[in-house]
C-alpha cells in the first residue's frame, strides 16, 4: 500500500429512508415495522405478493394514508406526511397503476393540473407558458406528444408518460411507479423503460413495483421483498435470481389458516371446453366434480374474473360449450345461471353484491324471488322461511332480518352477500376472491365454511390472487395468464414456487428474447 | 309484531311531512276560515287526486333512477283524443274512456320505455323528446282548436266531474291508484325488482333480474296513469285544450322529492309521494285565500316548493362517519383532561 490516504468508500446517503413504518387497518396489520431505502440514481424494485403491503407503503409515502409508527426521511430530513401535498412538497411523486387523469383536458392541463402557471397581471392561466413548459418536460422525456392534444386520445403508455411528466413538473426527486407496465404492449414497455433510464441518469431515485419479475431483473439495481407487511429481504439484483425472489415472496407455511377439509369427489358436474371470448380469454377448458374445490390462480388482469362473469351469463362468449349435469347449457343472463344451479359471488361485494338500503331479508330473497312468490305476488311466509334457513347457515350480527344492510358492519355485509347465494342451494358456486381484504381470523372462518359446503357435495370454483389460499384449500389448481390456462396442478403436485413462477415469469421474461424496438414519439 | 309508536312515526320523513302539512293547513285556516268551504275542499281533494296519480307514476320511474318528463304531454294528448272521440260517439260509457285513457297512456309510455331500455337513450333526453313530440301531436290532432264543454257527451263528463259518496271521483281515483301501486311495490316481484334496480344496478343484474323489463315497466306505469289523468282532467274541467297541464312536470317531480323520493333511484315510498302531492295541493289552493297577488302566485308556489325541498334535503343528510368519540362518551379510563 502506498502512503496515500484512501478515502473510505462512502455509500451515498439514501434519498429516501423508511424506518420501522407500521400501519394497521382495523384488525389487519398491513405493515409491520417496514424498512426501505432508495438512493439517487438507482431503480429499486419493490416486490411481493398481492396483499404483502406494497400499495400501503406507497400510499403512506404519497401522503394518502398516515403511518401509525416509524419515520420517513427524505435527504435525511424527517417528514410528517399528513396529506398528499406534503409528499409532493418533499419531492415524492407516486404514479399509480391507474393514473388519475382527466380525459377531456389537454396534455398540458393534465401535467399542470395542480399548479397551473398564472400570468402576473390578472392571475389568469398563462397558457403560452404552460404549453412551453409542457413541451420542455416532454422533450426531456424524449417524446413528441403535442401538449395541446386531448388526453383522451392518447394510448395507455402515453398517459403513463404524461403522469411521469407531471411528477417532473413538481421537481420530484423520488418517483414511485406502481405497476406501470401492467396494461402495456411490448413496444410500449420498452418506451417506458427508456424513460426510466433517462430519469436514472438525471439522478432520480426510482421505486419500481411490478409483478413481472423479468422486468425487475432487467431494469432494477436493487430489490426489496415484502411479505405479510414485513421486509423479508433486500439486496442487489445481481446477488439473486428469480427463484430466490419467489422463495422470498411466498416462503412460509400457514397451514392453520388453510385447513384442507376432506371431501369425497363425486362425478363431473360442470364441463367447460373450448370456451373463448374475442378479447378476454381463449380456449378455456376444465372439469369440476361434486365436492371439489378448483382453484383459479393468476395475476390481476389474467382474465379470471372476465371468464367467471361470462360463465355466469353476465357477458357472452364467442365459442365453446358449457355442460352442466351432462346437458349443454347456454346462459343468456344471470337469471338462467341461477335457475340452472350456478351462483357467483363477485369480487366487489359492496358494489356488485349487496343492495345496501334494502333489508337483510330482501337481499337474501332477491336472487330467488320466483321461489317465494305465487305468480307475481310475494309470499311473506315462504320468504321468512327462506331467510330463517339462511340465518342458520350464516351468523350475522343484526337487530333483525328487517335491518337495512347499510347499517351492518363491513364483515357482516359480506356474510349477507355470500349467504344469499348459498341460500339459492346451488350445485356450483363461483367465489371470486372470497377473502380479499379481510383479516386472517375471518379468512379461516370463510375457508372452514367453504370446507363444509364441499362436504355437502357442492362444487366450488375459487378465484384467488393469493397463492397461499389457492394452494391451501384447492383440490386442483388452474393457472391463468393473459387470458389462457397455462398450467394445471393436482394437489399432490402443488409447488408454490413453480406455480408463482409460471404465473409471473411468463409475462415478464418472455419478452426479453424479443428484439427491442425503439419507437419514436408520435 | 313490530312495535312502533307515534314518536317513531314523527321521526320518519313521512311523519315530519304530515306534521308540516298540518301546521300549514292550520295557519291557512286561521288566517282565512273560508278555506274550509265545501267548494274549496272539493277543489283541494281534486287537485290532490290529479297530482297524486301523476306523482305515483313518476315515483315508479324515479325509483329506477330515471325521470319521465312526458307525463303532462301524454295527459293533454289522451284528453284531447278522448274529448274528440266523445264528440263523435256520444253513446260511449265512461268506462270506455277510462280504459282507453289508461291504454293510450301505457302505449306512449311503452315508447319511452323501449327508447330508454333498448336503444339506450338517457331517460331525461328521451322524455324531453317525447314531451315535445306528443305536445306537438295535440296540435296536429285538434288543429290548435279547443274542445269545450258543449261538444263533449254527458257520459264523458259525468264520471270525471262526478262524486261518489260525497267525494270527488278524481280524489277516489287518486286513492285507488296509490293503493294499487303501493300493493305492487310492496308485495310483488316487479315491485321488489324496481327497488333493487334503482339501489344497485350491478347487484340487481347479478341477482338475475331482467333489467330491461323493469325499465319498460316503470315507463308504462307512468304513461298509463298520465293517460288516465288525461281523461279525468278533460272531463272534470270540461275543456280539452292544447296547453293542458303544460308545466306541471315540476309540481309532479317536486311532490315526489318533497315526499323523500331520491332522484338517484332506490329510495322512496308511495306514502311519501302522496303526502308530497298533498303539500303542493294545499299550497296551490290556499294562495287565493291568502290574498296573494294572482300574478305572483306561480312564483310563490315555485319558491315555497324549493324551500321545502331544501329543508327536506337537510333533514335527510346522513351523519358523516364519526371517528372522534363524542366527549360525553369518550372512554372512561382516560379521565385525565390534559396529557
Amino acid at each position: 500500500m502506498t502512503g496515500r490516504s484512501v478515502s473510505p468508500v462512502v455509500m451515498p446517503e439514501p434519498v429516501l429512508r423508511v424506518e420501522g413504518v407500521s400501519k394497521r387497518f382495523g384488525g389487519v396489520q398491513a405493515l409491520k415495522a417496514i424498512d426501505f431505502e432508495a438512493r439517487a440514481g438507482e431503480v429499486h424494485g419493490l416486490v411481493g405478493e398481492n396483499g404483502a403491503g406494497k400499495s400501503t407503503l406507497v400510499k403512506i409515502l404519497s401522503g394518502i394514508h398516515s403511518a401509525d409508527a416509524g419515520t420517513v426521511r427524505v435527504h435525511g430530513k424527517r417528514l410528517a406526511l399528513a396529506r398528499p401535498h406534503d409528499a409532493t412538497a418533499a419531492g415524492i411523486s407516486a404514479i399509480h397503476q391507474e393514473p388519475s387523469m382527466f380525459d377531456e383536458l389537454t396534455v398540458a392541463e393534465n401535467i399542470f393540473v395542480a399548479a397551473q402557471p398564472k400570468s402576473p397581471v390578472l392571475g389568469l392561466v398563462d397558457w403560452p407558458r404552460m404549453i412551453r413548459d409542457s413541451t420542455l418536460l416532454l422533450e426531456e422525456l424524449g417524446t413528441e406528444i403535442d401538449p395541446r392534444s386531448e388526453l383522451g386520445h392518447l394510448s395507455v403508455a402515453e398517459r403513463h408518460i404524461i403522469s411521469i411528466a407531471r411528477a417532473l413538473s413538481t421537481d420530484a426527486s423520488i418517483i414511485i411507479l406502481d405497476e406501470p407496465t401492467a396494461a402495456l404492449s411490448h413496444s410500449e414497455i420498452e418506451r417506458i423503460f427508456g424513460i426510466i433510464a433517462k430519469l436514472q441518469e438525471q439522478g432520480k431515485a426510482i421505486v419500481f413495483i411490478s409483478h413481472k419479475l423479468g422486468e425487475v431483473f432487467r431494469i432494477c439495481d436493487r430489490y426489496t421483498v415484502l411479505r405479510d407487511g414485513e421486509t423479508v429481504s433486500t439486496g442487489t439484483t445481481d446477488s439473486t435470481d428469480e427463484d430466490g425472489l419467489i422463495r422470498a415472496m411466498v416462503g412460509r407455511t400457514l397451514d392453520d389458516v388453510y385447513p384442507k377439509a376432506d371431501a369425497r369427489l363425486g362425478q363431473v358436474i360442470l364441463k367447460v371446453s373450448g370456451y373463448s371470448h374475442p378479447t378476454e380469454f381463449d380456449e378455456i377448458g376444465f372439469d369440476l366434480r361434486r365436492g371439489e374445490i378448483l382453484g383459479f390462480y393468476g395475476m390481476v388482469g389474467s382474465g379470471r374474473t372476465e371468464l367467471m362473469e361470462s360463465l355466469f351469463g353476465l357477458s357472452q362468449h364467442s365459442r365453446g360449450t358449457v355442460r352442466l349435469h351432462e346437458a349443454a347449457v347456454e346462459f343468456k343472463s344471470p337469471g338462467d345461471a341461477i335457475l340452472a344451479g350456478i351462483s357467483y359471488v363477485p369480487e366487489d361485494r359492496q358494489h356488485h353484491g349487496a343492495i345496501l338500503p334494502m333489508s337483510i331479508a330482501r337481499n337474501v330473497s332477491l336472487p330467488q324471488l320466483e321461489n317465494v312468490s305465487n305468480y307475481c305476488f310475494l309470499n311473506s311466509g315462504r320468504e321468512e322461511r327462506l331467510v330463517d334457513e339462511f340465518g342458520r347457515n350464516v351468523a350475522i350480527k343484526a337487530s333483525g332480518w328487517s335491518q337495512a344492510v347499510e347499517e351492518l358492519s363491513g364483515g357482516n355485509q359480506q356474510k349477507v352477500v355470500i349467504g344469499k347465494w348459498l341460500a339459492t342451494n346451488p350445485d356450483v358456486i363461483i367465489l371470486d376472491e372470497p377473502t380479499k381484504g379481510i383479516d386472517v381470523g375471518s379468512k379461516a372462518a370463510v375457508h372452514e365454511a367453504i370446507g363444509r359446503l364441499v362436504q355437502d357435495g357442492l362444487a366450488v370454483v375459487l378465484v384467488s390472487s393469493e397463492l397461499e389460499e389457492a394452494i391451501g384449500i384447492s383440490d386442483r389448481l388452474v393457472v391463468m395468464a393473459q387470458g389462457r390456462i397455462v398450467a394445471e396442478f393436482s394437489r399432490n403436485d402443488f409447488d408454490r414456487e413453480k406455480i408463482a413462477a409460471i404465473a409471473t415469469r411468463r409475462i415478464g421474461s418472455g419478452r426479453e428474447q424479443e428484439p427491442s424496438i425503439e419507437v419514436p414519439g408520435r | 309484531m313490530k312495535h312502533w309508536s307515534i314518536g317513531d312515526f314523527l321521526n320518519q320523513r313521512e311523519g315530519i311531512l304530515l306534521a308540516t302539512i298540518f301546521v300549514l293547513f292550520a295557519v291557512i285556516v286561521l288566517r282565512a276560515p273560508e278555506y274550509l268551504g265545501e267548494q274549496n275542499i272539493d277543489n283541494l281533494l281534486t287537485s290532490w287526486g290529479f297530482l297524486a296519480i301523476l306523482a305515483i307514476g313518476q315515483l315508479a320511474v324515479l325509483l329506477t333512477g330515471g325521470i319521465d318528463l312526458s307525463q303532462a304531454s301524454v295527459l293533454a294528448f289522451t284528453g284531447m283524443f278522448l274529448a274528440i272521440l266523445s264528440h263523435g260517439m256520444p253513446g260511449l260509457p265512461a268506462i270506455v274512456f277510462v280504459s282507453l285513457g289508461l291504454l293510450m297512456g301505457a302505449g306512449l309510455g311503452l315508447v319511452n320505455g323501449i327508447a330508454v331500455a333498448f336503444i339506450g337513450i338517457p331517460a331525461i333526453i328521451t322524455t324531453l323528446g317525447t314531451m315535445t313530440i306528443i305536445r306537438g301531436l295535440v296540435y296536429v290532432l285538434s288543429n290548435g282548436a279547443w274542445i269545450s264543454s258543449h261538444e263533449m257527451s254527458d257520459k264523458f263528463k259525468s264520471f270525471g266531474a262526478g262524486e261518489t259518496v260525497g267525494f270527488p271521483n278524481v280524489f277516489l281515483a287518486g286513492l285507488v291508484c296509490c293503493g294499487l301501486v303501493w300493493l305492487c311495490l310492496q308485495y310483488t316481484r316487479p315491485g321488489r325488482d324496481i327497488y333493487a334496480f334503482g339501489s344497485n344496478l350491478a347487484a340487481a343484474r347479478n341477482a338475475g333480474i331482467n333489467l330491461k323489463r323493469v325499465q319498460v315497466l316503470v315507463f308504462v306505469v307512468s304513461g298509463g296513469v298520465a293517460g288516465l289523468c288525461g281523461y279525468l282532467w278533460t272531463a272534470r274541467f270540461a275543456i280539452a285544450y292544447t296547453q293542458a297541464a303544460e308545466g306541471r312536470e315540476f309540481a309532479i317531480i317536486a311532490a315526489c322529492v318533497i315526499g323523500g323520493v331520491s332522484i338517484a333511484g332506490g329510495r322512496g315510498t308511495v306514502a311519501g309521494a302522496a303526502l308530497g302531492a298533498l303539500f303542493i295541493a294545499v299550497l296551490e289552493t290556499s294562495l287565493p285565500f291568502l290574498r296573494i297577488n294572482a300574478f305572483a302566485q306561480l312564483a310563490v308556489v315555485g319558491a315555497v316548493i324549493l324551500v321545502a325541498i331544501a329543508a327536506n334535503a337537510r333533514a335527510e343528510r346522513k351523519p358523516g362517519r364519526q371517528i372522534l368519540a363524542p366527549r360525553d362518551r369518550a372512554p372512561a379510563s382516560t379521565g385525565v383532561p390534559n396529557r
